[in-house]
């Protein structure tokens, strides 16, 4: 482009197109795309941290989170998230080094304390119902069960979107489309990390200091 | 009521043979009408075998310009069916006085407020913005494409699929009977029980999945495409304004769909976000919805005030004046319409502080958009003002909308607007700036870019009539109601007592019909155009003596667009490019590399619209089914790296001929 | 040409001389100094708005092509007339901006008033001392579906759809609802505010003219909405005993039974009178517990500021459901789809509600 303009420029016309068309590469957004999914998914994310900000104090003479939590549960759980979040920076590291299997590896290691995350959000959820302390049963854990919820659903499809691109990378390696989709991914699974880390604090610490 | 077995119940939820409105002539009828229509239209294009052409070169099309098309086409198809709604609302409202019910019952016109303001807004304002932008901003920006195509078809049928829920509601069980933002409680599953609720629910939630996708789409476009040497403050108004535009949609829609995702939880799973119950706060879905809503309204009106900005630069044959100040208007436009949203409630019993924090805020929103109608105004002055259709859409709503923008303000008031909120008043007020604004600017805009898109220029003397049917019809329709708010009449009543009031209803109706006249000269000028088109041809690609890249390339544009993507040296690219002696490149064309069409935005769309379907109806297997093909269908596109290929330098070289022909020609 | 945009409008202005605005022309001192500030704010802007449209006319015909006037392309900018296109609006919305500052502290529905009428405070003067403020009659509002019920706690009566008040007299609203969101509106006396159920808001207002006058629900709420309708009126002191009086005679009892009853949906109701009337209905009715199985929500809000009713508080549902399902529309509520066990005091441990549920 800088050429054609000069030679432009020298004939005293600029030059009104470019000649030599830079290689268009289709994932040239992708990146700008995906933080701005990211965005509105933190919006949603806000939305239900405001309505469990507002309605989080609505018990209806019902159990509160002192009642509920079990900070030790939420800790291992928590933990489990964290290491997550390492292990996929590992597999990150691998993969700018163009160390495949050692890059699968990570990932497989990724996906497990992801499981076990879900795993335990799903006992603990499973375990207030059985108490009764049911979605339905005050605004409070309506909030708290759609807010830790959405959460869990977004790990779960980040879960499914792990397998998938392992599949993908497996078949085709890493190729700079995959290399695409595995950068989105980990920016999905950081973000998904930070999320926590306000679900934690304010919805457990905060709940059950009170 | 028959009672149905259990069986049926497991198949088909809660979907009876009741739910199908045999018994009311009116919905019969127009079933009929819409059956009829659709049977002879899927006659012709089998006839003509056009599902080949439709389905490879249309619905699987990721080419912004078609799908920029057939966002309009959706928005001309969904105004006819919310005018139709505004024409039965108005003949109601014109008979129903002193004991005389009308012909439309509470349970009838509930649904009919209720879908017109939710048409209007979601299916026929956002896809014709939507539209405009989808098919303007690349040309614009000197682009071949979006950023993301595939989405950009995606995104479009998801559109389509919230748009066809509503439909369907027509005909299979009922609307929501709650006005068009559904406040609980009474939208909740307590006090609206049925299906209606439900279609409004999962048509708006799928159909913002779309314009949020729509959004980051656009915004990724003009950050990243624009051609070498369009910084920021050499991107056309109308661009800018698009960018301001789409980053209100990423930053408002997911608000939307998360608080509808909180209401559906209400209906379906029984939590307690906005019931009466168990420590549920109904006032709080009020403020979530209007952070949605008000944003939105600027959404609508941002890339119009782009489109009259393009229409007065170019039809008064000078540059636009105050660029700078029109831009820091719209960002400023932008930041402001977050922080105004309560202005829709003043009377819910905030103290004063707040409500006047928000009132003032509120007419703040007024000086950048009197700044612009300052910019449009000085435009004009020492113009050369050519009268084409667009340039007379312009004066009409430069007219109309200060006074939509005075009304504003008097709402902006609080204690004005303790008299004024929910009345007529405030319907007209909000029709004044959304037909005198957002209406106005789309015909000028299509106007202005139908010769792009297709070639040949509109008929002009039935533009003419539509124009003058459209903009007394408004005045006709709407004084009226500005009247009827002064005498203190509400919204949404569907009979009156005080038969006083009746003749201000009569003359709004006819004011209606006025303007049904004006949507059928619409309708005609199209026909007639495409009839009359070798008399209105455009060879030349610049009818109107553009001043924006979209008028440098051929009409109708190749598909890349661009053989050679443009370099920019000046604000108004082309007219700097006619001044200083552009010549169109002839030859050492390469290779062009485009992305290929696929199937998978209609197919995820369309199991999106089965799913919403089910869920509508407790048809849970279905709704399982089609969530899981979702899913598989997004993996299973996944796995395809085909996703582009190259137009050989031939195919350009060709293309390029034709149109050196065409231009020798004329 | 532009003169034709005109011509419709002309037959509405001889239409505006023959109708009742009644905006405009309103009866009570709030409503009075709300139009003002509408009339004072649409002439602010008038200043603007009206150069500019007469502008936008001549400019368009000025420049248009055919009349060859002076054409000048590239002139697009000058700083004198930026400055003018952003100041002036700016002063303008300024002044604006501090009279609704102002209008909006000084007509808070919920601030006591400082005035009957333009020079006449509602504070009366007394020699050496301080004033003595006229004590407000207090209403207490319901709005039913789809009707409203106006309580006088100091005159120990109530009545359906007819509100009656002494001329003069400041008067204070104290509105709820009884199930969905409606709005108290009576244009001649003030501007409105929503009813919210298990809410309480407030509306102070004066009606300064005898006469009958119109109030209505100026928020849809469902399908009995448009015969929302009540009658005001404004009477003097003696015409207001007297009607006290008439309602006594011609009362039934409003008890929290009847309560119950009058709550279900109806539609276009006759004005009614009642008597006998439990002092704490109204606060029964805000707090959603006139049925007494429920729990009042003060009660609740109680338990909760101090951190909820524990696990222990898992299972007393029933006295929590307020949404009054089966009353509108004759449909009968999807069953919730969760199991919860209800406690009644015949039914302690809630076996008799998850049966109930099964069956449904």
């Amino acid at each position: 482009m800088a050429k054609a303009k000069a030679q432009a420029q020298a004939a005293g016309v600029p030059a009104f197109y470019v000649t030599e068309d830079e290689h268009a590469h289709s994932g040239g957004s992708t990146m700008l795309g995906f933080w701005l999914y990211l965005m509105s998914d933190c919006l949603v994310f806000a939305v239900l941290f405001a309505t469990y900000g507002v309605l989080g104090r609505n018990y209806a003479a019902g159990p509160s989170g002192a009642d509920l939590f079990d900070l030790r549960l939420v800790a291992v759980n928590t933990a489990m998230l964290l290491f997550s979040s390492i292990t996929y920076g590992f597999a990150m590291l691998a993969m700018d080094k163009g160390r495949q299997a050692a890059m699968q590896g990570w990932l497989v290691v990724t996906g497990l304390f992801g499981l076990a995350f879900l795993s335990i959000e799903l006992y603990e959820f499973a375990h207030f119902i059985r108490e009764g302390a049911t979605p339905m049963r005050s605004a409070f854990l309506s909030s708290f069960f759609t807010l830790v919820g959405t959460h869990g659903l977004h790990v779960t499809f980040g879960l499914i979107w792990l397998s998938v691109l392992m599949v993908q990378v497996s078949k085709r390696g890493l190729i700079e489309a995959n290399r695409r989709r595995l950068l989105c991914l980990s920016m999905f699974w950081h973000f998904l990390d930070v999320v926590w880390i306000g679900v934690f604090t304010f919805v457990y610490l905060m709940g059950v200091l009170k | 009521m028959t009672s149905y077995p259990d069986w049926w119940k497991l198949i088909f939820g809660r979907f009876t043979l009741e739910a199908i409105p045999y018994h009311e002539p009116i919905l019969i009828g127009t079933f009929a009408a819409v059956a009829l229509g659709g049977l002879a239209l899927v006659a012709l294009v089998t006839r003509y075998k056009l599902w080949g052409y439709l389905w490879h070169e249309w619905f699987t099309s990721v080419d912004h310009k078609k799908i920029g098309i057939m966002y309009m086409i959706l928005g001309v198809i969904m105004l006819l069916r919310g005018f139709a709604d505004a024409l039965m609302m108005r003949g109601q409202q014109a008979i129903a006085f002193a004991g005389n019910e009308g012909y439309l019952p509470p349970h009838h016109y509930d649904q009919i407020f209720t879908a017109h303001g939710v048409i209007m807004i979601f299916f026929v304002a956002m896809p014709f913005v939507t539209g405009l932008m989808n098919y303007v901003v690349p040309l614009q920006i000197g682009a071949r494409d979006v950023a993301f195509p595939f989405l950009n078809n995606f995104s479009f049928w998801m559109t389509v699929s919230g748009a066809v829920l509503v439909m369907m509601s027509l005909f299979i069980g009922e609307f929501a009977k709650v006005g068009w933002l559904a406040y609980p409680p009474l939208s909740g599953a307590a006090y609206s029980p049925g299906v209606g609720m439900d279609y409004y629910l999962w048509a708006l939630q799928i159909a913002g999945v779309g314009t949020t996708l729509s959004g980051v789409n656009l915004i990724a476009t003009i950050v990243k495409m624009r051609a070498p040497g369009m910084d920021m403050m050499r991107m056309p108004v109308f661009t800018w304004t698009a960018l301001c535009t789409n980053v209100l949609i990423v930053a408002t829609f997911p608000i939307l769909a998360a608080t509808l995702a909180l209401l559906t939880l209400d209906r379906y799973v029984g939590t307690n976000f906005f019931t009466n119950d168990l420590g549920g706060n109904p006032m709080m879905y009020v403020n979530l919805i209007w952070i949605w809503g008000h944003p939105e309204v600027y959404i609508l009106i941002l890339p119009i005030f782009g489109v009259y900005s393009e229409v007065a630069s170019t039809f008064c044959g000078k540059r636009l004046f105050g660029y700078a100040s029109m831009v820091y208007a719209t960002v400023v436009i932008t930041i402001l319409s977050y922080l105004v949203w309560l202005h829709h409630f003043f009377t819910m019993g905030s103290g004063a502080s707040v409500n006047s924090f928000f009132g003032i805020t509120t007419m703040i929103i007024s000086i950048p958009t009197g700044a612009k109608i300052f910019n449009w105004l000085f435009t004009m002055y020492r113009g050369r003002i050519r009268f084409e259709l667009p340039m007379m859409w312009l004066v009409a709503f430069m007219l109309t909308f200060v006074i939509g923008g005075m009304t504003g303000v008097m709402l902006a008031v609080p204690p004005a607007d303790f008299v004024l909120h929910n009345s007529l008043f405030l319907i007209a007020h909000f029709h004044n700036v959304i037909i005198g604004g957002v209406v106005f600017g789309v015909f000028a805009g299509i106007a202005y870019w139908f010769p792009k898109a297709f070639g040949f220029k509109l008929d002009r003397f039935w533009g003419l009539l539509s124009f003058w049917f459209w903009v007394i019809g408004f005045y006709v329709a709407f004084m009226p109601l500005y009247v009827l708010g002064l005498m203190g009449v509400t919204r949404r009543l569907s009979r009156f007592e005080d038969p006083s009031l009746q003749i201000w209803f009569v003359v709004a109706a006819l004011g209606a019909a006025l303007i049904a006249l004006g949507i059928l000269c619409f309708i005609i000028q199209i026909g007639v155009s495409i009839i009359r088109r070798e008399q209105l041809r455009d060879t030349t690609g610049d009818p109107w003596d553009g001043r924006t890249l979209e008028w440098s390339t051929s009409s109708p544009p190749p598909a890349y667009n661009f053989a050679f993507t443009p370099i920019v040296h000046d604000l108004d690219a082309w007219a700097d490019m006619k001044k200083r002696g552009y010549r169109r490149p002839l030859g050492g064309f390469k290779p062009i590399h485009m992305p290929r069409n696929t199937g998978a935005g209609v197919i995820i769309a369309g199991l999106a619209t089965v799913g919403g379907f089910a869920l509508i109806w407790y048809i849970w297997w279905l709704a399982a089914l089609s969530f899981v093909a979702v899913i598989a269908t997004v993996i299973i596109h996944s796995f395809n790296y085909d996703r582009d290929f190259h137009i050989p330098a031939e195919a350009v070289l060709r293309e390029e001929d034709s149109r050196s022909q065409l231009l020798g020609r004329a | 040409m532009r003169i034709f945009r005109i011509l419709p409008l002309l037959p509405l202005f001889a239409l505006l001389g023959g109708c009742q605005m009644v905006l405009l022309g309103p009866s009570g001192d709030v409503a009075l100094q709300q139009r003002n500030l509408l009339f004072a704010s649409t002439a602010l802007m008038l200043l603007i708005i009206v150069p500019v449209m007469a502008l936008t006319i001549f400019f368009a015909w000025r420049y248009r092509a055919s009349a060859k006037a002076s054409y000048d392309p590239d002139w697009h900018h000058s700083l004198p007339l930026e400055v003018v296109i952003w100041s002036v609006p700016l002063l303008i919305i300024v002044v604006i901006g501090a009279m609704t500052w102002m209008g909006t502290h000084l007509l808070d529905p919920y601030r006591p008033l400082d005035r009957i009428s333009a020079g006449k405070p509602a504070v009366e003067a007394k020699a050496g001392g301080n004033g003595i403020r006229k004590e407000p009659l207090v209403i207490q509002v319901v709005a039913l579906d789809w009707k409203w019920l106006f309580l006088y706690p100091a005159q120990g009566i109530a009545s359906l759809n007819e509100v009656v008040a002494p001329v003069d007299q400041p008067i204070e609203f104290r509105i709820t609802s009884s199930s969905v969101m409606n709005s108290l509106f009576i244009p001649a006396l003030a501007g409105q505010i929503y009813a919210m159920p298990g809410m309480q808001t407030k509306l102070n207002a004066v009606i300064n003219h005898a006469g009958e006058f119109e109030g209505f629900s100026a928020n849809y709420s469902g399908a009995g909405f448009s015969d929302m309708r009540f009658r005001f009126r404004g009477v003097d002191d003696k015409g207001f005993g007297d009607w006290v009086q008439r309602a006594i005679r011609n009362s039934s009892p409003l008890g929290r039974e009847e309560y119950l009853v009058l709550e279900k949906p109806s539609e276009r109701e006759a004005v009614r009178y009642f008597r006998d009337i439990p002092s704490d209905l109204f606060s029964a009715i805000l707090n959603m517990c006139v049925d007494r199985a429920k729990m009042c929500t003060r009660d609740m809000m109680a338990l909760d500021a101090k951190g909820g009713g524990g696990k222990e508080g898992i299972h007393i549902v029933a006295q929590l459901e307020y949404d009054k399902s089966v009353r509108r529309g004759g449909q009968p509520m999807p069953p919730r789809p969760f199991v919860t066990a209800i406690c009644t005091p015949t039914d302690v441990y809630g076996t008799a509600g998850v049966s109930a549920r099964v069956a449904n």
